[in-house]
């Protein structure tokens, strides 16, 4: 069961990077009539930027070549044929994973305080509350969020400043205080997520026969709390947990462009829009397979931690 | 839960009491009442907003409110009360659309593909789960950049996009009820697969699939308004929230109006759908909270 589902998780990045790649087959245009611009009506030209930009075998083999240096590593040239892919990449994700990083680190357990509490005290005050802002934090859109924040801390009180200036290529300690603005938004609508993933799983368990059973023998409360229920409340979390992370990873665009914050997201749009479509294919594979691999770490967790799950796959 | 072969007016006294129930609950008649607000808003719009959207007046750039202009001018001394009303008018036309669309061709796939199983589905499933891999703002702005901003592609493009995630729950759900007693007996008196889809499955699987499309219609939204903001969505002059915050957003600092009037209305209208399908999920007895945007 677990070799099947790692051999799924690995079925899914091929077909992935399968789809990416003809995907960009299949768009008008290629690297070179970018790179050469209004130049392209020049035949001779455009063959020769072909021939050396390899783009005239088919289409199978350059697919074959670009999976082998994807695995070890080596991503390829930008579509200016002379950028390393790596070298970008690797500050943006850098940048990229500590912007998640601070958001995990507040939002988690954030998160999971506000579930518990406004599980076990449903419908009362402390649930309404944080119940009523997990609507607005899901449902606003994160731009608007963002503006208003920045908005109100940073225009008016002027307590954060409002926008990141550092450069990508910058050591990590270098972005406080500009990441914390971003950092509150992302906690602020990753929390609310997993807040009600964990309310809802809560309410479940507090209502099953076996913490019923614990209250009549006598069990004190937070005892049956700590020790019965939240182990089982919290499994289902891990999924959502999961989801936020790959999202952190791959979807927080619109927040990296209010902040002007240099990330993974930010790259991927201005590629997008100079057609580089060289670095867009991997970071669209390096976000799949971010995916793919946190969705499967999240599935063996559960696997692990969950005893029913556990003895019935292993009797499988 | 509706059971197969229910006749016309069960269905209708159904939705009635669906309606009473949705109506019942405090978020159900907000939600409601914003989402037909912002409909009538939309259609209204253009004959109630005081100024034409497009007229540009070098004198009033950036003016406060006045008695004239209830809302200020923007950076264009375009009239932003007239803006904010007309702004959703394009993102509920598209989404208007593309929602439907979306869950009947996701729905159709998910139903066929969940009744037909085996190898052609487990490969169906692999593609559905390498398309959610990717981030959603990736997707589409590759068609969106190479065909170009317009109604004519983002409407295709959220559709297609938005109905892959619906295959999944569709499947699920259909995997659910596949097991049932009446659908062996509607395979064992030999119904063609089309008629147990329709006849069998579908009235069973309706419910969840009217639930997915009232979420996936708050979230086509968010993403729709994150494109205009981010300059793919709805080109210029057209007015459109999304568009509206990311222009007022420079100016924040010294007219904080021009983001504050369409922050409003986008929110407003947001709002209302999330709370629409919150208390639909209620009422059909889905439970909602378990369900992470992808």
């Amino acid at each position: 069961m677990l070799i099947r589902r790692v051999l799924l998780g690995g079925v899914t990045v091929c077909i992935v990077s399968l789809i990416i790649f003809a995907g960009v087959e299949m768009l008008p245009g290629d690297a070179c009539t970018q790179f050469l611009g209004e130049y392209q009506a020049d035949e001779e030209l455009l063959a020769q930027c072909r021939k050396d930009l390899d783009l005239n075998r088919p289409a199978i083999d350059r697919f074959a070549e670009w999976t082998q240096g994807a695995i070890t590593g080596d991503l390829g040239l930008a579509a200016d044929g002379t950028t390393k892919i790596s070298t970008i990449v690797g500050d943006r994700l850098k940048n990229s994973l500590l912007l998640a990083f601070c958001a995990m680190a507040v939002g988690i357990p954030l998160a999971l305080l506000l579930g518990v509490v406004s599980g076990l005290w449903r419908d009362r005050l402390p649930d309404i509350i944080a119940s009523t802002l997990a609507i607005f934090a899901m449902t606003i859109p994160e731009f608007v969020s963002a503006t208003l924040l920045i908005l109100v801390l940073s225009v008016w009180l002027g307590w954060l400043p409002g926008i990141v200036l550092t450069s990508a290529a910058a050591p990590a300690s270098e972005f406080f205080p500009e990441i914390l603005l971003p950092v509150i938004v992302l906690s602020f609508v990753m929390c609310a997520h997993i807040m009600r993933m964990v309310r809802s799983s809560v309410i479940d368990v507090m209502a099953s026969d076996y913490v019923q059973m614990a209250t009549l023998k006598g069990v004190p409360y937070w005892q049956m709390v700590f020790r019965h229920a939240l182990p089982n409340a919290l499994l289902p979390a891990i999924n959502v947990v999961a989801l936020t992370i790959a999202w952190l990873l791959g979807g927080v665009v619109v927040i990296e462009v209010v902040f002007n914050y240099p990330g993974l997201g930010r790259l991927m749009i201005d590629s997008i829009s100079d057609r580089n479509l060289p670095v867009v294919q991997s970071i669209a594979l390096i976000v799949a397979s971010v995916y793919v691999c946190v969705n499967l770490a999240a599935d063996l967790l559960t696997m692990i931690a969950n005893p029913k799950l556990r003895t019935m796959y292993m009797r499988k | 839960m509706t059971v197969s072969s229910t006749s016309h007016q069960q269905e209708h006294g159904r939705f009635m009491t669906v309606m009473k129930d949705i109506l019942a609950r405090p978020s159900g008649l907000i939600g409601l009442t914003l989402v037909l607000f912002h409909i009538l808003l939309a259609l209204l719009s253009p004959s109630i907003a005081p100024y034409d959207f497009k007229l540009q007046n070098s004198s009033l750039m950036l003016s406060p409110p006045s008695s004239e202009h209830w809302l200020g001018a923007d950076h264009l001394g375009r009239d932003i009360l007239s803006r904010t009303l007309m702004g959703g008018r394009e993102a509920l036309l598209v989404t208007g659309i593309a929602t439907p669309l979306a869950v009947i061709w996701g729905g159709f796939i998910g139903i066929l593909f969940g009744l037909v199983g085996g190898r052609v589905d487990e490969v169906l499933m692999r593609i559905v789960d390498a398309f959610l891999s990717l981030p959603w703002i990736l997707k589409m702005l590759v068609l969106i950049v190479t065909f170009g901003t317009g109604i004519g592609v983002l409407i295709p493009t959220l559709t297609f996009f938005y109905g892959i995630p619906v295959i999944r729950v569709a499947r699920a759900a259909t995997h659910d009820i596949i097991a049932r007693d009446f659908v062996w007996a509607a395979k064992a008196r030999g119904h063609s697969r089309i008629s147990i889809i329709w006849r069998e499955l579908l009235p069973n699987v309706l419910d969840t699939l009217m639930v997915e499309g009232a979420m996936r219609w708050s979230w086509m939204l968010l993403a729709f308004s994150s494109l205009s903001f981010l300059g793919f969505g709805v080109s210029p002059p057209i007015p459109d929230w999304g568009l509206m915050i990311s222009d007022a957003r420079g100016f924040m600092s010294f007219a904080p109006w021009g983001v504050i009037a369409p922050v409003i209305g986008l929110s407003s209208l947001i709002i209302g759908i999330n709370l629409s399908a919150d208390a639909l999920a209620k009422a059909l007895g889905i439970d909602r909270a378990q369900k992470a945007p992808m």
